[in-house]
C-alpha cells in the first residue's frame, strides 16, 4: 500500500512537470535514455544480448531448433518470442505462468520482427514439408525501470543480429559447429510512447508509465516502413496525435540502430 | 500456399473486391441486442461470417479483492474462440492471440465506460466467437459495447470497431480471410469513440508507408462510423418496443421479438455445446 502512495506521488510529479513540457529526469520529450548493449551473454545461445535502457535492463537468447514446418507454410520456417517478466526484476511481477503483460510484450516484439520481413521464413525451411528451423527468442527482464517494450525489442534485434545457425548433420544438429549466420535484411526498431497529460513521451520511465493515460508503440524499418502498431492502456489518441509519434519513431530509430 | 502466392490475384479490379464490395464496403452487418437472458445486457452480431455473442455481468464487486481499485471499476472483457470457430479445431485452451486480444480490448472499453463512479467494482463482458473470417475482434469489442449500453452502464460514447488494411496493394475497408492472406496483406484493427473520433484501439502488423497510413487510417474512421449507426439503431430499435406498451397487441412488431428469442435459445445451445 505504501508503495502505491509513493508511485502516485511520483506520477503526480510527472502530471506537474508534463505542463511545462519538462519531465522528471530533464530529457526532452522525444530523446530516449542512455542504450547499452552487451553482445553474447551466453555461450550456449545461438545469439544473444543485454540491454540496458536507463535503468531497465533485459536479456534475450536465441535458440535455433529443428521443427517440423505448419501444415499451410510447408517451406517456411518461423519464429517464437516469450517474455518472463522475472519475480527479481520488480516487486510488482511474481512467480507463475506470464500474465498478459507479458504475453503482449511477447508478441508485440515479435510483430515487430516478423512482419518487418527482416527474416525470409523459407530461408529457414531445410526440407520443405519436413524439417525448418525454429528460432526461438526467450527474453527476460531482469529490471523494471519502464518501458520494457523498447528495451525487449532492441535486446531480440540484437540477439539475432548475432545468431549463428547450427550445422545440421543427418537431420540433427552438430553441437558446437555452425553453418553460417541468420540472414536479417531489415532493422526494425520498436519505439514507445507515454500520453501524459495531453503531451507525448517518448521512451517512458516507470514512473511516467505511472502516470500515462495511453500508450503506443510502432515498429519501423530504415526504408521507412511502419511495420507493426500497438495501442494499449485506457485511454485514447487523436489521429494527429499517432501521427506524432509515428514521426518522432522514425525518427528516434535511426538514432538507435546506429547503436546496434 | 506458394503456388497460390505466385499466381497474381487482382484484390480490386474494376473498383470491386473478390467479394464484389468496393474498396470502402463493410461486409453486411447485423446486431441484435438483448439475446440472453441471465445477463445484464447482450448483443449477438453477424458481421460477414463472423458470428459472435456478447454477455455483461456487473457492475459487480471485483474479486479477488486485492484486484479492486478504490478509484475505478475494472472491465474485464474476456475474449474467447469457440473450437469449431476456426478451419482447424481450436485448441479450447486460452491462447495467447486471445489473452492479448482481451487486454486490449479491455482497455479500449475502460476508456468508454464512466469507471471512476463504480470503484472497487468489475464490469465483466465475455465474449464468444461462434464463427469466425477475419476481423472477428472488430466484431467482438462491437457487439461488446452495445452489451455495455443493453447492461445500461454509463459511457462516454459506444466503441465501433473495424478492420483496414491493404491487399495486392490497395487500401480496403474490413479486409475479409481472402485479403488478409495478400502476401503484402497489412492488417489494422482499430477502434473509436465516434463523437470525438478518439482511437481507443490500435493494432498493425504488415509492411506499409506512411501515406498508405493515412488513407487507411481515415478509410478506418468512415468505417467504425458505419458500424456506430448499425449499433445505434439496434439499440434504438430494442428500446423503442420497450417504450411503446401497446406494440404488444400489434403483431407485426411482437414477430421480430419472438424470433429474437428463438436465436437466442439457439446461440446459447451452441455455445454450451
Amino acid at each position: 500500500m505504501n508503495e502505491n502512495v509513493l508511485w502516485d506521488l511520483k506520477a503526480d510529479k510527472v502530471n506537474g512537470l508534463a505542463k511545462q513540457d519538462k519531465r522528471v529526469d530533464q530529457r526532452a520529450l522525444d530523446e530516449y535514455r542512455k542504450i547499452e548493449i552487451t553482445k553474447n551473454i551466453s555461450e550456449n545461445a545461438e545469439g544473444s544480448a543485454n540491454v540496458k535502457l536507463g535503468l531497465s535492463e533485459v536479456v534475450a537468447g536465441v535458440k535455433m531448433i529443428l521443427g517440423e514446418p505448419y501444415p499451410d507454410s510447408p517451406n517456411k520456417g518461423t519464429i517464437s518470442v516469450g517474455t518472463e517478466l522475472l519475480p527479481l526484476a520488480s516487486e510488482d511481477f511474481e512467480v507463475g505462468p506470464p500474465r498478459p503483460e507479458a504475453i503482449e510484450l511477447a508478441r508485440v516484439v515479435d510483430r515487430g520482427i516478423r512482419e518487418s520481413k527482416t527474416l525470409d521464413f523459407k530461408d529457414l525451411c531445410i526440407r520443405e514439408g519436413e524439417k525448418v528451423w525454429i528460432c526461438f527468442i526467450d527474453m527476460y527482464v531482469l529490471n523494471n525501470d519502464g518501458n520494457l517494450f523498447d528495451a525487449l525489442g532492441i535486446a531480440a534485434l540484437s540477439a539475432l543480429l548475432e545468431t549463428k545457425i547450427p550445422k545440421v548433420e543427418d537431420d540433427k544438429i552438430v553441437k558446437g559447429e555452425y553453418a553460417g549466420k541468420l540472414k536479417l535484411s531489415r532493422k526494425p526498431i520498436l519505439s514507445t510512447f507515454a500520453k501524459v497529460g495531453n503531451k507525448l513521451f517518448a521512451d517512458p520511465t516507470l514512473a511516467e508509465e505511472k502516470a500515462q493515460t495511453a500508450r503506443f508503440s510502432v515498429s519501423t524499418s530504415e526504408d521507412d516502413y511502419l511495420c507493426a502498431f500497438q495501442k494499449g492502456v485506457s485511454g485514447g489518441f487523436s489521429g494527429s496525435e499517432i501521427d506524432s509519434c509515428i514521426e518522432m519513431a522514425f525518427k528516434s530509430s535511426k538514432e538507435i540502430r546506429k547503436q546496434l | 500456399m506458394a503456388s497460390k502466392k505466385d499466381e497474381k490475384i487482382e484484390y480490386v479490379k474494376n473498383g470491386k473486391r473478390l467479394d464484389g464490395r468496393k474498396v470502402d464496403e463493410l461486409r453486411p452487418l447485423k446486431i441484435e441486442v438483448g439475446v440472453l437472458d441471465n445477463a445484464d445486457g447482450s448483443a449477438y452480431l453477424e458481421w460477414g461470417q463472423n458470428k459472435v455473442i456478447a454477455g455483461v455481468f456487473g457492475p459487480k464487486e471485483a474479486l479477488p479483492k486485492h484486484t479492486q481499485d478504490p478509484y475505478k471499476a475494472r472491465v474485464k472483457f474476456i475474449y474467447r474462440m469457440a473450437c469449431f470457430s476456426v478451419p482447424d479445431r481450436k485448441n479450447p485452451r486460452p491462447a495467447r492471440r486471445e489473452i492479448e486480444i482481451s487486454k486490449v480490448c479491455s482497455e479500449a472499453l475502460e476508456r468508454a465506460v464512466f469507471i471512476e463512479r463504480f470503484p472497487n467494482s468489475s464490469i465483466d463482458v465475455f465474449v464468444e466467437i461462434l464463427d469466425s473470417n477475419a476481423g472477428s475482434r472488430a466484431a467482438a469489442l462491437t457487439a461488446a459495447s452495445v452489451a455495455l449500453a443493453d447492461a445500461g452502464i454509463p459511457m462516454r460514447d459506444l466503441v465501433a470497431s473495424t478492420g483496414v488494411g491493404k491487399a495486392g496493394g490497395e487500401i480496403i475497408l474490413d479486409l475479409n480471410k481472402a485479403e488478409e492472406d495478400a502476401p503484402d496483406a497489412v492488417d489494422i484493427p482499430i477502434a473509436i469513440m465516434p463523437r470525438t473520433e478518439e482511437i481507443v484501439l490500435l493494432q498493425m502488423d504488415g509492411l506499409m508507408t506512411k501515406a498508405e497510413w493515412k488513407k487507411a487510417k481515415e478509410l478506418g474512421i468512415k468505417g467504425c462510423k458505419q458500424v456506430y449507426e448499425v449499433q445505434r439503431e439496434a439499440l434504438r430499435k430494442k428500446y423503442e418496443a420497450a417504450e411503446k406498451p401497446e406494440a404488444k397487441k400489434n403483431p407485426e412488431a411482437e414477430k421480430p421479438k419472438a424470433e429474437e428469442k428463438k436465436t437466442a435459445a439457439k446461440k446459447s445451445e451452441k455455445v454450451s455445446k
